[in-house]
């Protein structure tokens, strides 16, 4: 296991909580640590309390524990919300002349380090920089050189201006030499640096800097926890790259723009949560219908309706893979870590175009808010692949043209992809509908070119599945007897459990899953395993069901859908045929 | 793109499903006239279109063009303009596309002012559900879902595009051919958001705003020396409750499309191979 340290800074709402917590997970990065941040916002109790914690080691870190070594407090409440994790010896600093902590009570078996935060901000040039004084406070706590907090306080305030980075500076000495002064005491802690390089970004950043690595140039979006951050981490940054970000009026108008500008033959993206797919899903049956590629980002929080809107779960599967009337195929990705966030989206992008149709990218609100460190190497944007799929032009158009001389975005092909025209093209005019169309986009009700249309659509599933690796990731012991399963976000705790399973003589293998639909097929681990066990983090294992579908015994089917309802003659040969096949097979 | 391009090149081989009669056959004649003589062609057209009769436009006219679902056509339209600044977007719908279902994107499109032109295909009914009232249907108009009439006030469109701050807002009549192509040609020269009202009858469901009442009741703003500059003379126009008008009720000279105040001014279909240049200082940052 990492010798791991496990700090957090807790308060109010508007306390300054989030940037105090990145500044001290930035002065942990910079300083060549591993870091894994959470944050807890919103209340268990009642409203206002918000913290930001950080897991570090010079080992990887992949997960939170329950465990807090270190706490700055600066309301009571955040000793009261994190009595569950302090231990014996935990360390809580606190401002004792703070009206509301003068009667504060730490813990007999934890130790309270009181330090006038306010008062030696002040002396040091405002009283803002009381939490710079706890982390400078923290840094003689932890034995972490405060140097280390200055290319950090440089990051944030430079724009400031000098005095200012220089008085944080000061504060943050202020802090480390009033505990060195005050506290003759051998805390057990030895924060060590490394030469390590690290960056350090959350979910949504991979995410929105995914985006711009794979040439996305419009984005559309309104705000909502958790995905705003893609959103912010987009604006003025993609337009670097001669992109765009709308704030549209709603998520209804938001993913028609982004349909809109994928349509003019950009690569196009919205993001949002749950409620947003709820209002998106208006049109996700047009996007695929009209073959249009787009990457729909779902940060998942906790639902139904309003739900737990700044609380984690998994729980939109079901609605990605089955949202819409009618039948409607798309991919469903579901990045397993902050770097996959990155690498999928790129993916996500490339299979958008490759196979013109919706790709729903899913994260979730412990990715998307969580902060972890890479090497840079990690992104290397030498390694991004840009490929449109079948893109024609002026001089390749022609195979493409009906008798009649129209252009055929929905030719009929063997692999189910047609060719794609961007306005502009001489001779590629055409009509894209949501109603049932031919080849050339024109709306038809014909029996049989529904029929060819609806299955050229499928094939071009059938063709990812064939051309496109779609394996899990596994670790563990691989010879285990027990396979535990999982998708999405949960990797990284998986990753750290089989660690203390190991530790009591418990091997597991583990598969992590990235692609739900189309989908690795487990069948013949789950077959090989003695006991299989599916994580995620919603109540009714929407995963495990289609781990439990796709080993099912098969039936035979008949189906219809060219328009016309069954018939009994029909149907009465349609069945005889099928148990005649069954016979002979 | 040549430049012996006539309207005719704006038409599908589809034949229209429309009524005999309806005003839609002439609305969509004037937008084919007024892209080609505003120097068009199909193959840098999109032409936007909702759902209803209205919404059919689309199949009949030949040009890049997307059918969507009913009420958005406009953050479509807002899309492919931003992605493409040198594509002609136009924008087609009806009034219970623009001002029932898609009521919230019409004031916003307005707001956002991309130079795109938006057609408003107004028969004040909902003709293709075969007859109930439409947002913009008379107060006392009996329907099959309003047996004595809505009784509320219709939407008035070019009210409610002034206070969301229109830079174009106009009004015309599918009937009257040459004064209709105008108004269009003029909705997609404005440098912003055309906005144009067709009165466009509805033969079979609206006995009440037919073509003799357009015909007889219509009062040209170019014969009332109505300045379109003039933002309190098009108010005075927009709230007149007594006459129906035509022509263009406001133009403001000044206005700065989207795209101008934005910088967004690059054909966003063309990206390279790799990882755009420079992308590596996106991962600096995160130190």
């Amino acid at each position: 296991m990492p010798a791991d340290f496990n700090w957090a800074v807790g308060g109010e709402a508007g306390d300054g909580i989030d940037s105090t917590g990145k500044i001290f997970a930035q002065a942990l990065s910079r300083a060549g640590r591993h870091v894994f941040t959470s944050k807890d916002f919103a209340s268990r109790i009642r409203g206002g309390y918000t913290a930001y914690k950080v897991r570090t080691s010079v080992d990887k870190v992949q997960s939170v524990v329950d465990r807090l070594d270190v706490l700055i407090a600066l309301t009571p409440r955040t000793i009261e919300e994190n009595l569950d994790e302090l231990h014996e010896g935990s360390v809580i600093i606190y401002d004792g002349e703070r009206t509301t902590m003068q009667d504060v009570e730490i813990p007999e078996e934890m130790i309270g380090i009181d330090v006038p935060l306010k008062r030696l901000a002040e002396e040091a040039g405002g009283a803002i920089m009381r939490n710079v004084v706890a982390l400078g406070a923290a840094c003689e706590v932890a034995e972490f050189p405060i140097e280390n907090l200055d290319s950090a306080l440089e990051k944030r305030f430079s724009d400031k201006g000098q005095k200012l980075v220089d008085n944080n500076k000061e504060a943050a000495r202020a802090g480390r030499s009033y505990v060195a002064e005050e506290y003759d005491h051998e805390f057990d802690y030895n924060l060590e640096t490394t030469d390590e390089d690290y960056v350090l970004l959350n979910g949504d950043e991979a995410i929105g800097m995914g985006a711009i690595a794979a040439g996305c140039r419009f984005y559309a979006g309104y705000p909502i926890t958790p995905a705003t951050d893609v959103m912010t981490y987009l604006t003025g940054r993609i337009e670097r790259y001669g992109g765009h970000v709308v704030q549209a009026e709603d998520e209804l108008s938001a993913i028609n723009m982004a349909l809109g500008a994928a349509r003019g033959g950009a690569r196009s993206m919205t993001a949002t949560s749950g409620p947003g797919i709820d209002l998106m899903t208006e049109t996700f049956g047009l996007i695929a219908t009209s073959e249009t590629p787009l990457v729909i980002c779902n940060v998942m929080r906790s639902g139904p309706s309003t739900g737990m809107p700044t609380k984690q779960e998994q729980g939109d599967l079901n609605q990605m893979l089955y949202g819409g009337h009618g039948e409607v195929p798309r991919f469903v990705l579901a990045p397993t870590t902050i770097a996959e966030c990155f690498w999928k989206t790129v993916e996500a992008f490339n299979l958008a175009e490759k196979y013109q149709l919706p790709v729903y990218l899913t994260a979730d609100l412990s990715m998307a808010v969580t902060e972890q460190t890479f090497s840079p190497d990690t992104f290397d944007m030498d390694e991004v692949e840009i490929d449109r799929g079948n893109v024609v032009d002026e001089t390749t158009i022609d195979d493409h043209m009906s008798e009649s001389g129209g252009f055929q975005p929905h030719e009929i092909t063997d692999d189910g992809i047609s060719p794609r025209a961007f306005p502009g093209t001489a001779d590629g005019a055409h009509m894209s509908t949501g109603l049932e169309h031919d080849e050339q986009g024109r709306r038809t009700e014909d029996t049989e070119m529904r029929v060819e249309q609806v299955d050229k659509r499928n094939r071009k599933v059938e063709t990812a599945r064939e051309r496109e690796d779609w394996s899990p990731r596994e670790f563990g012991d691989e010879d285990a007897d027990t396979l535990v399963v999982t998708w999405g976000s949960n990797e990284g705790a998986l990753a750290e459990a089989v660690e203390f399973l190991a530790d009591d003589g418990l091997d597991v293998r583990v598969l992590s899953v990235p692609y739900i639909f189309p989908r690795p097929d487990l069948s013949e681990d789950v077959e090989a395993a003695e006991s299989v066990i599916v994580v995620e983090c919603n109540e009714q294992g929407q995963f495990a069901d289609l781990v439990e579908h796709d080993v099912l015994e098969r039936v035979d089917r008949i189906n219809k859908y060219n328009g016309v309802r069954f018939k009994a003659d029909e149907l009465a040969d349609d069945i005889k045929e099928t148990l005649a096949a069954g016979v002979e097979a | 793109m040549s430049s012996d391009i006539r309207f005719t090149d704006f038409k599908s081989d589809k034949q229209p499903t429309w009524c005999p009669g309806c005003g839609d056959f002439g609305t969509m004649n004037g937008m084919m006239k007024a892209l080609a003589e505003t120097g068009n062609d199909p193959d840098n057209t999109f032409v936007v279109a909702g759902i209803g009769c209205s919404g059919k436009i689309g199949t009949y006219m030949h040009s890049y063009a997307l059918h969507g679902v009913h009420g958005r056509a406009l953050p479509v339209g807002t899309g492919v303009k931003m992605a493409r600044p040198d594509i002609e977007v136009m924008v087609a719908g009806g009034d219970g596309d623009g001002y029932s279902i898609g009521a919230g994107h019409f004031v916003h499109a307005v707001r956002r002012n991309v130079d795109m032109t938006y057609v408003v295909m107004d028969n004040r009914i909902y003709g293709l559900t075969k007859g109930q009232a439409s947002p913009t249907s008379r107060e006392d108009f009996e329907t099959s879902t309003s047996p004595e009439g809505p009784k509320q006030p219709p939407v008035n469109p070019h009210a409610l595009a002034l206070a969301s701050g229109a830079t174009f807002i106009a009004q015309s009549f599918s009937s009257d051919a040459l004064r209709h192509q105008e108004i269009i040609q003029k909705a997609v020269e404005h440098d912003g958001f055309g906005f144009v009202n067709v009165y466009s009858p509805c033969v079979t469901f609206n006995d009440v705003d037919t073509y003799d009442y357009f015909r007889d009741s219509l009062v040209d703003l170019k014969e009332e020396d109505h300045d379109p500059s003039d933002k309190d003379a098009a108010k005075d126009v927009i709230f007149d409750d007594e006459t129906e008008h035509q022509g263009i009720i406001y133009q403001d000279e000044e206005s700065v499309p989207y795209h101008e105040r934005h910088g967004v001014d690059e054909d966003m279909s063309v990206i390279p191979d790799g990882a755009p240049e420079g992308a590596t200082d996106l991962v600096r940052e995160f130190y």
